[in-house]
Protein backbone atom coordinates (compact mmCIF):
# COMPACT_ATOMS: atom_id res chain seq x y z
CA UNK A 1 0.00 0.00 0.00
CA UNK A 2 3.13 2.27 0.48
CA UNK A 3 3.11 2.44 -3.38
CA UNK A 4 -0.22 4.31 -3.56
CA UNK A 5 0.77 7.69 -2.49
CA UNK A 6 1.33 8.71 -6.21
CA UNK A 7 -0.63 8.02 -9.12
CA UNK A 8 1.32 5.75 -11.77
CA UNK A 9 1.67 4.31 -8.19
CA UNK A 10 -1.73 3.36 -7.80
CA UNK A 11 -2.22 2.45 -11.59
CA UNK A 12 0.67 -0.04 -11.28
CA UNK A 13 -1.14 -1.50 -8.02
CA UNK A 14 -4.58 -2.01 -9.57
CA UNK A 15 -3.00 -3.70 -12.39
CA UNK A 16 -0.64 -5.98 -10.94
CA UNK A 17 -0.74 -9.47 -12.12
CA UNK A 18 0.08 -10.68 -8.15
CA UNK A 19 -2.92 -8.73 -6.51
CA UNK A 20 -2.15 -8.73 -2.46
CA UNK A 21 -5.64 -9.15 -1.18
CA UNK A 22 -8.44 -9.82 -2.62
CA UNK A 23 -9.70 -6.06 -2.08
CA UNK A 24 -7.01 -5.18 -4.42
CA UNK A 25 -7.62 -7.69 -7.25
CA UNK A 26 -11.64 -6.21 -6.78
CA UNK A 27 -10.41 -3.16 -7.28
CA UNK A 28 -7.95 -3.98 -10.14
CA UNK A 29 -11.29 -5.75 -11.76
CA UNK A 30 -13.10 -2.45 -11.73
CA UNK A 31 -10.18 -0.48 -12.59
CA UNK A 32 -9.82 -2.51 -15.72
CA UNK A 33 -13.80 -2.51 -16.33
CA UNK A 34 -13.56 1.60 -16.20
CA UNK A 35 -10.70 2.02 -18.56
CA UNK A 36 -12.18 0.45 -21.12
CA UNK A 37 -15.45 2.40 -20.37
CA UNK A 38 -13.75 5.66 -20.54
CA UNK A 39 -12.44 5.05 -23.97
CA UNK A 40 -15.95 4.98 -25.31
CA UNK A 41 -16.29 8.78 -25.72
CA UNK A 42 -20.19 8.45 -26.22
CA UNK A 43 -20.79 6.59 -23.23
CA UNK A 44 -18.33 9.13 -21.22
CA UNK A 45 -20.96 12.05 -22.76
CA UNK A 46 -23.48 10.41 -20.84
CA UNK A 47 -21.85 10.12 -17.53
CA UNK A 48 -20.67 13.29 -17.47
CA UNK A 49 -23.94 14.53 -18.63
CA UNK A 50 -25.55 12.61 -16.01
CA UNK A 51 -23.21 13.63 -13.16
CA UNK A 52 -23.74 17.42 -14.05
CA UNK A 53 -27.64 16.65 -14.01
CA UNK A 54 -27.19 15.47 -10.49
CA UNK A 55 -24.97 17.81 -9.07
CA UNK A 56 -27.23 21.12 -10.11
CA UNK A 57 -30.20 19.04 -8.57
CA UNK A 58 -28.15 18.77 -5.55
CA UNK A 59 -26.57 22.31 -5.83
CA UNK A 60 -29.82 24.18 -7.01
CA UNK A 61 -30.43 26.23 -3.37
CA UNK A 62 -26.52 27.51 -4.44
CA UNK A 63 -27.24 27.49 -8.64
CA UNK A 64 -30.96 29.22 -8.23
CA UNK A 65 -31.26 32.80 -9.22
CA UNK A 66 -34.65 32.92 -7.55
CA UNK A 67 -37.11 31.50 -5.40
CA UNK A 68 -39.05 28.67 -7.75
CA UNK A 69 -42.29 29.17 -6.13
CA UNK A 70 -41.43 33.08 -5.99
CA UNK A 71 -44.48 34.45 -8.50
CA UNK A 72 -44.10 37.45 -10.72
CA UNK A 73 -47.82 38.20 -12.18
CA UNK A 74 -46.29 41.22 -13.84
CA UNK A 75 -43.67 39.26 -15.80
CA UNK A 76 -45.43 36.27 -17.06
CA UNK A 77 -44.55 33.96 -20.08
CA UNK A 78 -41.36 36.56 -20.59
CA UNK A 79 -38.62 35.73 -22.91
CA UNK A 80 -35.03 34.24 -21.84
CA UNK A 81 -33.28 37.36 -20.92
CA UNK A 82 -30.03 38.64 -18.05
CA UNK A 83 -32.44 38.75 -15.21
CA UNK A 84 -34.25 34.96 -16.02
CA UNK A 85 -32.04 32.91 -17.98
CA UNK A 86 -34.95 30.36 -19.60
CA UNK A 87 -37.79 33.16 -19.07
CA UNK A 88 -40.63 32.86 -16.97
CA UNK A 89 -43.77 30.60 -16.74
CA UNK A 90 -47.21 31.54 -17.12
CA UNK A 91 -47.29 33.22 -13.09
CA UNK A 92 -43.62 34.86 -13.68
CA UNK A 93 -41.63 32.07 -11.91
CA UNK A 94 -38.48 31.65 -13.08
CA UNK A 95 -38.16 28.87 -15.44
CA UNK A 96 -34.01 28.32 -14.64
CA UNK A 97 -34.51 27.87 -11.04
CA UNK A 98 -37.88 25.96 -11.55
CA UNK A 99 -35.81 23.29 -13.59
CA UNK A 100 -32.98 23.02 -11.03
CA UNK A 101 -35.46 21.93 -8.57
CA UNK A 102 -37.63 19.73 -10.52
CA UNK A 103 -34.73 17.50 -11.00
CA UNK A 104 -34.28 16.60 -7.51
CA UNK A 105 -38.25 15.60 -7.82
CA UNK A 106 -37.50 13.90 -11.40
CA UNK A 107 -33.93 12.28 -11.08
CA UNK A 108 -35.16 11.30 -7.01
CA UNK A 109 -38.23 9.90 -8.48
CA UNK A 110 -35.68 7.79 -10.93
CA UNK A 111 -33.60 6.71 -7.74
CA UNK A 112 -36.40 5.81 -5.62
CA UNK A 113 -38.06 3.82 -8.12
CA UNK A 114 -35.05 1.43 -9.55
CA UNK A 115 -34.03 1.04 -5.53
CA UNK A 116 -37.21 -0.15 -5.11
CA UNK A 117 -37.12 -2.14 -8.49
CA UNK A 118 -33.97 -3.50 -8.78
CA UNK A 119 -33.45 -5.54 -5.87
CA UNK A 120 -37.34 -7.10 -6.20
CA UNK A 121 -36.47 -8.02 -9.97
CA UNK A 122 -33.67 -9.68 -8.82
CA UNK A 123 -34.55 -11.28 -6.35
CA UNK A 124 -37.80 -13.00 -7.98
CA UNK A 125 -35.66 -13.62 -11.01
CA UNK A 126 -32.48 -15.31 -10.05
CA UNK A 127 -35.18 -17.50 -6.98
CA UNK A 128 -37.70 -18.60 -9.77
CA UNK A 129 -34.45 -19.59 -11.86
CA UNK A 130 -32.58 -21.84 -9.93
CA UNK A 131 -35.44 -22.87 -7.70
CA UNK A 132 -37.90 -24.27 -10.98
CA UNK A 133 -40.65 -26.44 -11.35
CA UNK A 134 -43.20 -25.20 -9.38
CA UNK A 135 -41.84 -22.10 -7.71
CA UNK A 136 -40.39 -21.05 -11.04
CA UNK A 137 -44.24 -21.40 -12.72
CA UNK A 138 -46.05 -19.45 -9.71
CA UNK A 139 -43.93 -16.59 -9.91
CA UNK A 140 -43.35 -16.03 -13.51
CA UNK A 141 -46.87 -16.54 -13.96
CA UNK A 142 -47.30 -13.48 -11.63
CA UNK A 143 -44.59 -11.72 -13.45
CA UNK A 144 -46.43 -12.19 -16.64
CA UNK A 145 -49.87 -10.76 -15.49
CA UNK A 146 -48.21 -7.55 -14.15
CA UNK A 147 -46.03 -7.51 -18.11
CA UNK A 148 -49.81 -7.80 -19.76
CA UNK A 149 -50.73 -4.57 -18.20
CA UNK A 150 -50.36 -1.60 -20.17
CA UNK A 151 -47.60 0.21 -18.19
CA UNK A 152 -48.80 3.71 -17.82
CA UNK A 153 -52.28 2.79 -17.90
CA UNK A 154 -51.60 0.29 -14.55
CA UNK A 155 -49.63 3.31 -12.79
CA UNK A 156 -52.21 5.64 -13.61
CA UNK A 157 -54.85 3.66 -12.13
CA UNK A 158 -53.28 2.62 -9.41
CA UNK A 159 -52.44 6.03 -8.59
CA UNK A 160 -56.30 7.22 -9.15
CA UNK A 161 -57.16 4.66 -6.82
CA UNK A 162 -54.89 6.35 -4.09
CA UNK A 163 -54.28 9.21 -4.21
CA UNK A 164 -51.93 11.50 -6.55
CA UNK A 165 -48.81 12.28 -5.73
CA UNK A 166 -45.12 11.81 -5.77
CA UNK A 167 -44.86 8.80 -3.90
CA UNK A 168 -48.38 7.40 -5.28
CA UNK A 169 -46.09 7.44 -8.70
CA UNK A 170 -43.18 5.98 -7.16
CA UNK A 171 -44.87 3.24 -6.37
CA UNK A 172 -47.05 3.08 -9.47
CA UNK A 173 -44.28 2.91 -11.60
CA UNK A 174 -42.35 0.65 -9.29
CA UNK A 175 -45.50 -1.65 -9.35
CA UNK A 176 -44.80 -1.87 -13.16
CA UNK A 177 -41.21 -1.45 -13.77
CA UNK A 178 -39.94 -4.84 -12.02
CA UNK A 179 -40.92 -7.55 -14.29
CA UNK A 180 -38.91 -7.03 -17.32
CA UNK A 181 -35.90 -6.85 -14.75
CA UNK A 182 -37.19 -10.88 -12.76
CA UNK A 183 -37.54 -11.64 -16.33
CA UNK A 184 -34.20 -11.15 -17.29
CA UNK A 185 -32.36 -12.14 -14.15
CA UNK A 186 -34.22 -15.21 -14.42
CA UNK A 187 -32.74 -16.12 -18.05
CA UNK A 188 -29.83 -15.64 -16.54
CA UNK A 189 -29.93 -17.89 -13.98
CA UNK A 190 -31.14 -20.24 -15.73
CA UNK A 191 -27.57 -20.53 -17.86
CA UNK A 192 -25.65 -19.77 -14.46
CA UNK A 193 -27.47 -22.44 -13.03
CA UNK A 194 -26.26 -25.44 -15.16
CA UNK A 195 -22.45 -24.52 -14.86
CA UNK A 196 -19.84 -26.50 -13.28
CA UNK A 197 -19.07 -23.85 -11.37
CA UNK A 198 -22.10 -24.02 -9.67
CA UNK A 199 -22.27 -27.44 -9.24
CA UNK A 200 -18.54 -27.40 -7.21
CA UNK A 201 -20.32 -24.89 -4.97
CA UNK A 202 -23.13 -27.12 -4.93
CA UNK A 203 -20.93 -29.86 -3.71
CA UNK A 204 -19.16 -27.99 -1.02
CA UNK A 205 -22.73 -28.30 0.56
CA UNK A 206 -23.32 -25.04 0.59
CA UNK A 207 -27.29 -24.05 1.35
CA UNK A 208 -29.25 -22.98 -1.34
CA UNK A 209 -29.69 -19.21 0.14
CA UNK A 210 -26.24 -18.72 0.11
CA UNK A 211 -25.46 -20.39 -3.41
CA UNK A 212 -28.60 -17.46 -4.48
CA UNK A 213 -27.25 -14.94 -3.34
CA UNK A 214 -23.51 -15.40 -2.64
CA UNK A 215 -22.77 -16.87 -6.54
CA UNK A 216 -25.62 -16.48 -8.71
CA UNK A 217 -26.68 -12.80 -7.87
CA UNK A 218 -23.72 -11.29 -8.54
CA UNK A 219 -23.33 -12.74 -12.08
CA UNK A 220 -26.98 -11.50 -12.95
CA UNK A 221 -26.06 -7.88 -11.58
CA UNK A 222 -24.15 -6.88 -14.85
CA UNK A 223 -26.72 -7.59 -17.26
CA UNK A 224 -28.97 -5.72 -14.82
CA UNK A 225 -26.81 -2.41 -14.38
CA UNK A 226 -27.09 -2.41 -17.64
CA UNK A 227 -30.94 -2.93 -18.29
CA UNK A 228 -31.85 -0.56 -15.35
CA UNK A 229 -29.77 2.25 -16.70
CA UNK A 230 -31.84 1.99 -19.87
CA UNK A 231 -34.96 1.85 -18.92
CA UNK A 232 -34.12 5.29 -16.29
CA UNK A 233 -35.18 7.21 -19.43
CA UNK A 234 -38.40 5.37 -19.94
CA UNK A 235 -38.77 6.03 -16.22
CA UNK A 236 -38.39 9.56 -16.39
CA UNK A 237 -40.84 9.24 -19.27
CA UNK A 238 -43.83 7.93 -17.05
CA UNK A 239 -43.03 10.25 -14.12
CA UNK A 240 -43.43 12.76 -16.67
CA UNK A 241 -45.98 11.36 -18.37
CA UNK A 242 -47.58 10.95 -15.04
CA UNK A 243 -46.74 14.64 -13.84
CA UNK A 244 -48.30 16.03 -17.27
CA UNK A 245 -51.56 13.97 -16.53
CA UNK A 246 -51.50 15.51 -13.16
CA UNK A 247 -51.47 12.13 -11.33
CA UNK A 248 -47.68 12.77 -10.44
CA UNK A 249 -46.10 15.70 -8.85
CA UNK A 250 -49.04 17.79 -7.74
CA UNK A 251 -48.52 22.08 -8.58
CA UNK A 252 -46.96 24.37 -7.45
CA UNK A 253 -44.08 21.17 -7.14
CA UNK A 254 -41.44 21.91 -10.01
CA UNK A 255 -41.70 18.39 -11.67
CA UNK A 256 -40.39 18.38 -15.56
CA UNK A 257 -43.51 16.82 -16.49
CA UNK A 258 -46.03 18.71 -14.81
CA UNK A 259 -44.18 22.16 -15.75
CA UNK A 260 -44.73 21.15 -19.24
CA UNK A 261 -48.66 20.09 -18.30
CA UNK A 262 -48.86 23.83 -16.96
CA UNK A 263 -47.47 25.39 -19.79
CA UNK A 264 -48.97 23.50 -22.57
CA UNK A 265 -51.58 26.00 -23.17
CA UNK A 266 -48.99 28.63 -24.68
CA UNK A 267 -47.20 25.64 -26.83
CA UNK A 268 -47.76 27.88 -29.95
CA UNK A 269 -47.40 31.77 -28.97
CA UNK A 270 -44.77 31.08 -26.08
CA UNK A 271 -43.20 28.31 -27.31
CA UNK A 272 -39.97 28.16 -24.97
CA UNK A 273 -42.03 27.59 -21.62
CA UNK A 274 -42.88 24.13 -22.79
CA UNK A 275 -39.48 23.36 -24.24
CA UNK A 276 -37.34 24.18 -21.21
CA UNK A 277 -38.73 21.13 -18.99
CA UNK A 278 -39.01 19.31 -22.32
CA UNK A 279 -35.16 19.71 -23.33
CA UNK A 280 -34.25 18.70 -19.44
CA UNK A 281 -36.39 15.28 -20.34
CA UNK A 282 -34.93 14.81 -23.42
CA UNK A 283 -31.51 15.38 -21.99
CA UNK A 284 -31.74 13.41 -19.01
CA UNK A 285 -33.14 10.40 -21.10
CA UNK A 286 -30.47 10.40 -23.62
CA UNK A 287 -27.59 10.76 -21.34
CA UNK A 288 -29.46 7.79 -19.52
CA UNK A 289 -29.54 5.76 -22.94
CA UNK A 290 -25.56 6.92 -24.13
CA UNK A 291 -24.76 5.74 -20.42
CA UNK A 292 -26.39 2.14 -20.72
CA UNK A 293 -25.14 1.39 -24.06
CA UNK A 294 -21.95 1.81 -22.78
CA UNK A 295 -22.18 0.04 -19.53
CA UNK A 296 -23.34 -2.97 -21.44
CA UNK A 297 -20.17 -2.96 -23.95
CA UNK A 298 -17.87 -3.28 -20.45
CA UNK A 299 -20.45 -5.32 -18.47
CA UNK A 300 -22.52 -7.89 -20.26
CA UNK A 301 -20.81 -11.11 -20.35
CA UNK A 302 -21.98 -11.98 -23.41
CA UNK A 303 -19.83 -9.68 -25.47
CA UNK A 304 -16.47 -10.09 -23.30
CA UNK B 1 -15.09 -47.20 0.41
CA UNK B 2 -17.81 -47.21 -2.02
CA UNK B 3 -20.23 -50.18 -3.25
CA UNK B 4 -22.95 -49.34 -5.90
CA UNK B 5 -25.35 -51.86 -6.58
CA UNK B 6 -27.93 -52.02 -9.44
CA UNK B 7 -27.18 -48.17 -9.87
CA UNK B 8 -30.17 -47.07 -12.43
CA UNK B 9 -30.44 -43.30 -13.76
CA UNK B 10 -33.17 -42.03 -15.82
CA UNK B 11 -33.77 -38.78 -18.01
CA UNK B 12 -37.26 -38.75 -18.96
CA UNK B 13 -37.80 -42.10 -21.40
CA UNK B 14 -34.07 -42.66 -21.88
CA UNK B 15 -32.60 -44.98 -19.29
CA UNK B 16 -29.04 -43.75 -18.92
CA UNK B 17 -27.35 -45.81 -17.02
CA UNK B 18 -28.95 -49.53 -16.76
CA UNK B 19 -27.88 -51.02 -13.58
CA UNK B 20 -24.17 -51.39 -12.73
CA UNK B 21 -22.64 -52.08 -9.91
CA UNK B 22 -18.49 -51.87 -8.95
CA UNK B 23 -16.90 -51.28 -5.39
CA UNK B 24 -13.73 -49.55 -4.99
CA UNK B 25 -11.48 -50.39 -2.08
CA UNK B 26 -10.27 -47.58 0.41
CA UNK B 27 -7.68 -45.84 -0.91
CA UNK B 28 -7.41 -47.71 -4.67
CA UNK B 29 -8.68 -46.08 -8.03
CA UNK B 30 -11.68 -47.90 -10.14
CA UNK B 31 -11.66 -45.90 -13.58
CA UNK B 32 -14.35 -45.39 -16.13
CA UNK B 33 -14.18 -45.88 -20.07
CA UNK B 34 -16.68 -45.42 -22.75
CA UNK B 35 -17.60 -43.30 -25.79
CA UNK B 36 -19.41 -40.26 -25.42
CA UNK B 37 -23.00 -40.63 -24.35
CA UNK B 38 -22.28 -44.26 -22.79
CA UNK B 39 -23.44 -43.25 -19.35
CA UNK B 40 -20.22 -42.57 -17.27
CA UNK B 41 -20.37 -39.16 -16.55
CA UNK B 42 -23.86 -39.61 -15.40
CA UNK B 43 -22.94 -42.80 -12.83
CA UNK B 44 -20.52 -39.59 -11.50
CA UNK B 45 -23.36 -37.14 -10.92
CA UNK B 46 -25.31 -39.69 -9.38
CA UNK B 47 -22.71 -40.84 -6.79
CA UNK B 48 -21.83 -37.27 -6.20
CA UNK B 49 -24.94 -36.38 -5.11
CA UNK B 50 -25.60 -33.29 -8.19
CA UNK B 51 -28.23 -35.88 -9.81
CA UNK B 52 -31.08 -37.34 -7.27
CA UNK B 53 -33.20 -39.17 -9.63
CA UNK B 54 -31.79 -42.70 -9.63
CA UNK B 55 -32.77 -45.62 -8.16
CA UNK B 56 -30.26 -48.70 -6.80
CA UNK B 57 -27.76 -48.73 -3.95
CA UNK B 58 -24.98 -46.52 -2.89
CA UNK B 59 -22.85 -46.54 0.04
CA UNK B 60 -19.77 -44.68 0.98
CA UNK B 61 -17.91 -46.45 3.72
CA UNK B 62 -20.87 -48.47 4.64
CA UNK B 63 -23.46 -46.11 4.80
CA UNK B 64 -25.86 -45.88 2.29
CA UNK B 65 -26.38 -42.66 0.38
CA UNK B 66 -29.93 -41.38 0.27
CA UNK B 67 -30.94 -39.23 -2.76
CA UNK B 68 -29.93 -36.00 -1.09
CA UNK B 69 -27.04 -35.70 0.51
CA UNK B 70 -26.26 -33.74 4.12
CA UNK B 71 -23.57 -31.27 4.67
CA UNK B 72 -20.93 -34.36 5.99
CA UNK B 73 -21.37 -36.04 2.67
CA UNK B 74 -20.20 -33.20 0.82
CA UNK B 75 -16.96 -32.53 3.09
CA UNK B 76 -16.22 -36.27 2.54
CA UNK B 77 -16.56 -36.31 -0.98
CA UNK B 78 -15.70 -34.07 -4.07
CA UNK B 79 -15.15 -33.86 -7.07
CA UNK B 80 -13.48 -32.41 -10.21
CA UNK B 81 -14.99 -31.13 -13.17
CA UNK B 82 -13.91 -31.61 -16.91
CA UNK B 83 -13.67 -28.01 -18.00
CA UNK B 84 -11.19 -26.00 -16.19
CA UNK B 85 -12.92 -23.09 -18.01
CA UNK B 86 -16.24 -23.86 -16.76
CA UNK B 87 -15.93 -25.25 -13.22
CA UNK B 88 -14.46 -21.68 -11.69
CA UNK B 89 -16.68 -18.98 -10.71
CA UNK B 90 -15.48 -16.48 -13.42
CA UNK B 91 -15.56 -12.98 -10.61
CA UNK B 92 -14.18 -15.01 -8.02
CA UNK B 93 -10.65 -15.14 -6.73
CA UNK B 94 -8.62 -18.34 -6.53
CA UNK B 95 -8.84 -17.17 -2.62
CA UNK B 96 -12.58 -16.57 -2.51
CA UNK B 97 -12.87 -20.29 -4.70
CA UNK B 98 -10.66 -21.99 -1.84
CA UNK B 99 -12.44 -20.32 1.65
CA UNK B 100 -15.78 -21.31 0.08
CA UNK B 101 -15.74 -25.18 1.27
CA UNK B 102 -13.84 -23.58 4.89
CA UNK B 103 -16.98 -21.35 5.33
CA UNK B 104 -19.75 -23.64 4.83
CA UNK B 105 -17.75 -26.37 6.78
CA UNK B 106 -16.80 -23.57 9.80
CA UNK B 107 -13.28 -24.99 8.90
CA UNK B 108 -10.50 -22.30 11.22
CA UNK B 109 -7.50 -21.25 9.87
CA UNK B 110 -8.38 -20.33 6.76
CA UNK B 111 -5.32 -18.31 5.86
CA UNK B 112 -3.05 -21.42 6.41
CA UNK B 113 -4.84 -24.01 4.72
CA UNK B 114 -5.53 -22.06 1.86
CA UNK B 115 -1.47 -21.38 1.64
CA UNK B 116 -0.62 -25.30 2.40
CA UNK B 117 -4.10 -26.10 -0.28
CA UNK B 118 -2.40 -23.92 -3.05
CA UNK B 119 1.07 -25.28 -2.00
CA UNK B 120 -0.12 -29.08 -2.31
CA UNK B 121 -1.17 -28.64 -6.00
CA UNK B 122 1.58 -26.75 -6.99
CA UNK B 123 0.37 -23.66 -7.52
CA UNK B 124 2.91 -20.44 -6.64
CA UNK B 125 1.40 -18.12 -2.99
CA UNK B 126 1.12 -15.16 -6.15
CA UNK B 127 -1.59 -17.16 -8.20
CA UNK B 128 -4.23 -16.90 -4.57
CA UNK B 129 -5.46 -13.75 -5.44
CA UNK B 130 -5.80 -13.80 -9.31
CA UNK B 131 -9.22 -14.64 -10.67
CA UNK B 132 -9.99 -17.60 -12.91
CA UNK B 133 -8.85 -15.81 -16.41
CA UNK B 134 -5.57 -14.87 -15.35
CA UNK B 135 -4.58 -18.38 -15.30
CA UNK B 136 -3.84 -21.19 -17.64
CA UNK B 137 -5.73 -24.03 -18.37
CA UNK B 138 -3.42 -26.14 -16.29
CA UNK B 139 -3.31 -23.98 -13.18
CA UNK B 140 -7.06 -23.83 -13.35
CA UNK B 141 -7.07 -27.37 -13.14
CA UNK B 142 -5.17 -27.15 -10.03
CA UNK B 143 -7.06 -24.76 -8.09
CA UNK B 144 -9.95 -26.98 -8.54
CA UNK B 145 -8.06 -29.96 -7.50
CA UNK B 146 -6.92 -27.85 -4.27
CA UNK B 147 -10.96 -26.45 -4.00
CA UNK B 148 -11.91 -29.98 -4.01
CA UNK B 149 -9.25 -30.55 -1.29
CA UNK B 150 -10.02 -27.99 0.89
CA UNK B 151 -12.66 -29.97 3.06
CA UNK B 152 -10.23 -32.96 3.39
CA UNK B 153 -12.41 -35.44 1.46
CA UNK B 154 -12.03 -39.35 1.34
CA UNK B 155 -13.29 -39.69 -1.52
CA UNK B 156 -12.66 -37.83 -5.13
CA UNK B 157 -14.57 -38.36 -7.94
CA UNK B 158 -12.62 -36.93 -11.07
CA UNK B 159 -14.46 -36.13 -14.23
CA UNK B 160 -12.29 -36.29 -17.18
CA UNK B 161 -10.19 -33.95 -15.22
CA UNK B 162 -7.57 -34.04 -18.31
CA UNK B 163 -9.43 -34.10 -21.47
CA UNK B 164 -9.46 -30.04 -21.57
CA UNK B 165 -5.72 -29.59 -21.17
CA UNK B 166 -2.88 -30.15 -23.62
CA UNK B 167 -0.83 -32.90 -23.40
CA UNK B 168 2.24 -32.04 -21.48
CA UNK B 169 -0.54 -30.16 -18.53
CA UNK B 170 -2.11 -33.36 -18.60
CA UNK B 171 0.86 -35.60 -17.66
CA UNK B 172 1.28 -33.02 -15.03
CA UNK B 173 -2.14 -32.78 -13.45
CA UNK B 174 -1.98 -37.28 -13.92
CA UNK B 175 0.94 -37.27 -11.55
CA UNK B 176 0.05 -34.90 -9.23
CA UNK B 177 -3.30 -36.47 -8.76
CA UNK B 178 -1.38 -39.92 -8.37
CA UNK B 179 1.56 -37.82 -5.68
CA UNK B 180 -2.49 -36.55 -3.61
CA UNK B 181 -3.79 -40.16 -3.40
CA UNK B 182 -0.36 -40.80 -2.12
CA UNK B 183 0.19 -38.57 0.58
CA UNK B 184 -3.48 -38.17 1.58
CA UNK B 185 -4.74 -42.13 0.89
CA UNK B 186 -7.49 -41.19 -1.23
CA UNK B 187 -9.96 -43.17 -3.07
CA UNK B 188 -10.19 -41.90 -6.54
CA UNK B 189 -13.14 -42.94 -9.29
CA UNK B 190 -11.97 -41.73 -12.64
CA UNK B 191 -14.08 -41.20 -15.50
CA UNK B 192 -12.55 -40.80 -18.93
CA UNK B 193 -13.01 -41.79 -22.79
CA UNK B 194 -8.96 -42.02 -22.69
CA UNK B 195 -7.92 -45.58 -21.66
CA UNK B 196 -4.36 -44.40 -21.07
CA UNK B 197 -5.00 -41.49 -19.00
CA UNK B 198 -7.22 -44.48 -16.80
CA UNK B 199 -4.77 -46.84 -17.53
CA UNK B 200 -2.10 -44.59 -15.90
CA UNK B 201 -4.19 -43.72 -12.96
CA UNK B 202 -6.33 -47.00 -12.25
CA UNK B 203 -5.44 -50.92 -10.63
CA UNK B 204 -8.99 -52.00 -11.82
CA UNK B 205 -11.09 -50.36 -14.79
CA UNK B 206 -14.82 -50.83 -16.04
CA UNK B 207 -15.70 -50.31 -19.40
CA UNK B 208 -19.02 -49.04 -20.34
CA UNK B 209 -21.37 -49.23 -22.89
CA UNK B 210 -24.58 -48.11 -23.67
CA UNK B 211 -25.21 -47.68 -19.66
CA UNK B 212 -23.85 -50.56 -18.98
CA UNK B 213 -20.45 -51.78 -17.15
CA UNK B 214 -19.57 -54.48 -20.00
CA UNK B 215 -16.11 -55.66 -18.08
CA UNK B 216 -14.61 -54.92 -15.23
CA UNK B 217 -10.26 -55.96 -15.58
CA UNK B 218 -7.08 -54.63 -14.14
CA UNK B 219 -4.99 -52.39 -15.53
CA UNK B 220 -2.50 -55.26 -15.96
CA UNK B 221 -4.88 -57.06 -18.03
CA UNK B 222 -5.74 -54.44 -19.86
CA UNK B 223 -2.10 -53.39 -20.43
CA UNK B 224 -1.72 -56.97 -21.85
CA UNK B 225 -4.63 -57.37 -23.98
CA UNK B 226 -6.24 -59.94 -22.11
CA UNK B 227 -9.86 -58.11 -22.62
CA UNK B 228 -12.99 -60.55 -23.07
CA UNK B 229 -15.78 -57.95 -24.02
CA UNK B 230 -15.15 -57.29 -27.63
CA UNK B 231 -16.05 -53.54 -27.20
CA UNK B 232 -13.39 -52.94 -24.64
CA UNK B 233 -11.07 -55.05 -27.39
CA UNK B 234 -12.20 -52.11 -30.17
CA UNK B 235 -11.32 -49.45 -27.43
CA UNK B 236 -7.85 -50.44 -26.66
CA UNK B 237 -7.26 -51.40 -30.59
CA UNK B 238 -8.69 -47.40 -31.13
CA UNK B 239 -6.39 -45.67 -28.09
CA UNK B 240 -2.90 -47.53 -29.05
CA UNK B 241 -3.16 -46.70 -33.30
CA UNK B 242 -4.51 -42.88 -31.80
CA UNK B 243 -1.08 -43.14 -29.55
CA UNK B 244 1.52 -40.51 -30.64
CA UNK B 245 5.07 -42.73 -30.15
CA UNK B 246 7.14 -39.89 -28.12
CA UNK B 247 3.62 -39.38 -26.30
CA UNK B 248 4.33 -38.91 -22.12
CA UNK B 249 1.83 -42.15 -21.05
CA UNK B 250 1.89 -45.43 -22.81
CA UNK B 251 -0.28 -48.43 -22.29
Amino acid sequence: MSTTTTLPGLRAWLLTDTPASRAQAAWGRRYRIWRDFRANGVAMTGLVTIILLIAAALAAPLLATHNPDAQELTNRLATPSAAHWLGTDELGRDVYSRLLFGGRITLGMVVAVVLMVAPVGLAVGTIAGYLGGMTDRVMMRVTDIFLAFPRLILALAFVAAIHPGISSAIFAIALTAWPPYARLARAETLTIRGTDFIAAIRLTGATTPRIILRHVAPLCLGSLIVRVTLDMSSIILTAAALGFLGMGAQPPSPEWGAMIATARDYMLQQWWVPLMPGMAIFVASLAFNLLGDGLRDVLDPKQR
Amino acid sequence: MIDVVDLRVRFGRVEAVRGISFAVARGASFGIVGESGSGKSTVLRALSGLNDDWTGRMAIDGQALAPRRGRDFFRRVQMVFQDPYGSLHPRQTVDRALSEPLIVHGMGDAEGRILRGLAEVALPPEARFRYPHQLSGGQRQRVAIARALMSEPDVLLLDEPTSALDVSVQAEVLNLLADLQERRGLTYVLVSHNLAVVAHLCGQIGVMQGGELVETLSAEALRAGRTSHPHTTELRRLSTELEEPEGPITL
